[in-house]
């Protein structure tokens, strides 16, 4: 287990200046996302073309881990087709969780993430923004708050 | 309390390394490190007294108490009532009567929320917290007022993480029935002047409950002395198992109340038609209580007495004042909780660095210290963070802790820069 394989130098850098951040005016999408062990809140907004991702932005407070994990979200989903984030989320949901999961390359920079698995108790802050945009997608409009508890 | 322990009167007698040779998880490493464990505010360690009492009263006296005939189950009851004497002299309670085992803090508290509160407030009366409550200090109370319409009022905090005494005072008036505080905050460390509180409720008629969950550890508690009516505090920070904790509360007013949980060992007779209850304490103990719990807790009481708790609060003192100029030298630190009169509990936060990762990387470095909102939202709130890192003190702690602290901290530093 190392800390530097949790926090790599893209985690850091996504950290630090959070890419597509601020609210989006005219998104037909938004849910909320809370995880309550660490406190990390995020608000998600999208607008679609379709069943393409047009434009995807979030604004919240939380650890170095949500943070990066959800400006890495925005940039790898913004332009894909609803069913392409889907097999994305299955792909990053098992990069975080299992053990022998390779990284694909399919992933970019997703990949970085890879390092969060050996600590177990800080998964659930990768995945809190992808949770949150699954239920963005499903409702269409404001969902209810996710909470990864 | 501790915090007027100088320097000057520090014992020359305590022996931290001693004391750590009593906890065997204290020898456990964490991730290739030895551990440094900076917790004991969420939860302390046994030490040995405690663990053999629990294993001899398993090994060689479990039964059943209050019940059979047989030589097990009257040694079980034997040590099960003889930790409550324990408890009531640690405490300087009046009777054993006064005494309630429970699961710990939360439980007394909601004992006394329904098998008090409930029956006796209504719309109108008021139940007075203070700002710096834990959540068990306030989910009772809001349940309470939407079961009987009463009040609850919350008096603030300063900058400094003190109360403000005026306000508080303030805020007492004739429809005040219950003032439930804690003595020591646990998200902040802050002592409250319970003294001057209890004393002001009770002159407007009030009844008093301290949360003593965090004080106990740190510092002799003569409940006679201090007023409360309700007392309540857990075994698991006071060195002893989880799951045994105490209600404390004047017999008047305990045989005034009704059960709270219904079952055996409650009753004295019971049929379809009609069940008398039994006396105190039992009234209020429905069911098979935790037993080796309560052998454990007389143990930890025994162990802490044996250091003596004054030496203990002064070397806890000392710890906390050499932490606390120590970050206080680092760069990007800010405390949070500067009050004048503090418990052995350090809450701060690293500029640009959340508390979350904070605790992982300290973890990383073997150094175990609590993260997150302290179950004390409130008073995230009010200094406007999500959550602080926090290091607490025990009677096992030592400078050499500090130290791998400030080194774990400057790592963090590192990694962030």
């Amino acid at each position: 287990m190392d800390l530097q394989d949790l926090y790599r130098d893209v985690i850091l850098d996504h950290n630090r200046r959070p890419r597509n951040f601020g609210r989006l005016e005219g998104a037909d999408a938004s849910a909320e996302g809370h995880n309550p062990l660490c406190g990390d809140r995020l608000s998600l907004f999208v607008r679609m073309n379709g069943e393409r991702i047009e434009d995807i932005r979030f604004e919240g407070r939380g650890c170095a881990i949500s943070t990066a994990s959800a400006s890495l979200m925005t940039e790898a989903v913004k332009g894909k087709q609803r069913a392409e984030v889907r097999r994305l989320f299955d792909k990053v949901h098992s990069l975080l969780t299992q053990s022998d999961s390779a990284a694909d390359s399919s992933l970019g920079k997703l990949a970085a993430l890879s390092g969060v698995r050996e600590f177990p108790v800080r998964v659930k802050c990768a995945s809190l923004c992808w949770h949150t945009l699954n239920a963005a997608l499903a409702s269409g409009k404001a969902a209810p708050t996710v909470t990864t508890e | 309390m501790a915090a007027n322990l100088s320097a000057a009167r520090l014992p020359v007698s305590y022996d931290a390394a001693a004391v750590r040779r009593d906890f065997p998880i204290l020898a456990t490493s964490v991730r290739g490190h030895p551990l440094v464990y900076l917790d004991s505010a969420a939860s302390s360690q046994c030490p040995l007294p405690v663990l053999q009492a629990v294993e001899h009263y398993v090994t060689h006296a479990h039964a059943n108490v209050h019940r059979a005939v047989h030589a097990l189950s009257q040694a079980a009851t034997a040590a099960f009532e003889g930790s409550r004497e324990r408890v009531r002299r640690f405490i300087n309670a009046a009777s054993v009567r006064e005494i309630i085992f429970v699961r710990g803090t939360t439980e007394a508290i909601n004992l006394v929320a329904q098998a008090w509160a409930r029956p006796n407030l209504g719309p109108g009366d008021e139940i007075l917290i203070s700002a710096l409550e834990h959540h068990a200090n306030i989910v009772p109370w809001q349940m309470v007022c939407q079961q009987t319409g009463c009040t609850l009022r919350v008096a603030p905090i300063n900058r400094r993480g003190e109360l403000e005494l005026a306000q508080f005072l303030a805020l007492l008036n004739p429809r005040t029935r219950l003032v439930a505080v804690a003595q020591v905050s646990n998200a902040l460390g802050t002592v409250l002047p319970l003294r001057t509180m209890i004393d002001a409720a009770h002159a407007h008629g009030a009844l008093v409950l301290v949360d003593g969950a965090q004080a106990v550890p740190h510092t002799p508690v003569d409940v006679s002395a201090l007023g409360a009516d309700f007392y309540a505090f857990s075994g698991h920070k006071l060195y002893a198992p989880t799951g045994i904790g105490v209600l404390y509360g004047r017999e008047r007013l305990l045989a005034a109340m009704p059960p709270w949980q219904g079952g055996g060992d409650m009753i004295r007779t019971v049929s379809f038609e009609k069940t008398t209850y039994n006396d105190l304490p039992w009234k209020f103990e429905a069911g098979t209580p935790n037993i080796s719990g309560a052998v454990g807790l007389a143990a930890a009481m025994d162990y802490l007495e044996s250091l003596g708790l004054e030496a203990i609060a002064a070397h806890e003192q000392q710890l906390l004042q050499l932490a606390t100029a120590e970050l206080a030298r680092l760069p990007d630190i800010e405390i949070i909780g500067t009050a004048s009169h503090k418990a052995a509990v350090l809450s701060f936060t690293m500029k640009g660095v959340h508390p979350h990762d904070l605790g992982t990387i300290l973890d990383a470095e073997g150094v175990a210290v609590r993260t997150g909102h302290h179950c004390a939202m409130p008073v995230m709130t009010f200094f406007d963070v999500p959550a602080t890192a926090r290091a607490s003190f025990g009677c096992y702690n030592t400078a050499d802790d500090v130290a791998r602290l400030v080194a774990a901290l400057r790592r963090a530093r590192e990694v962030f820069s």
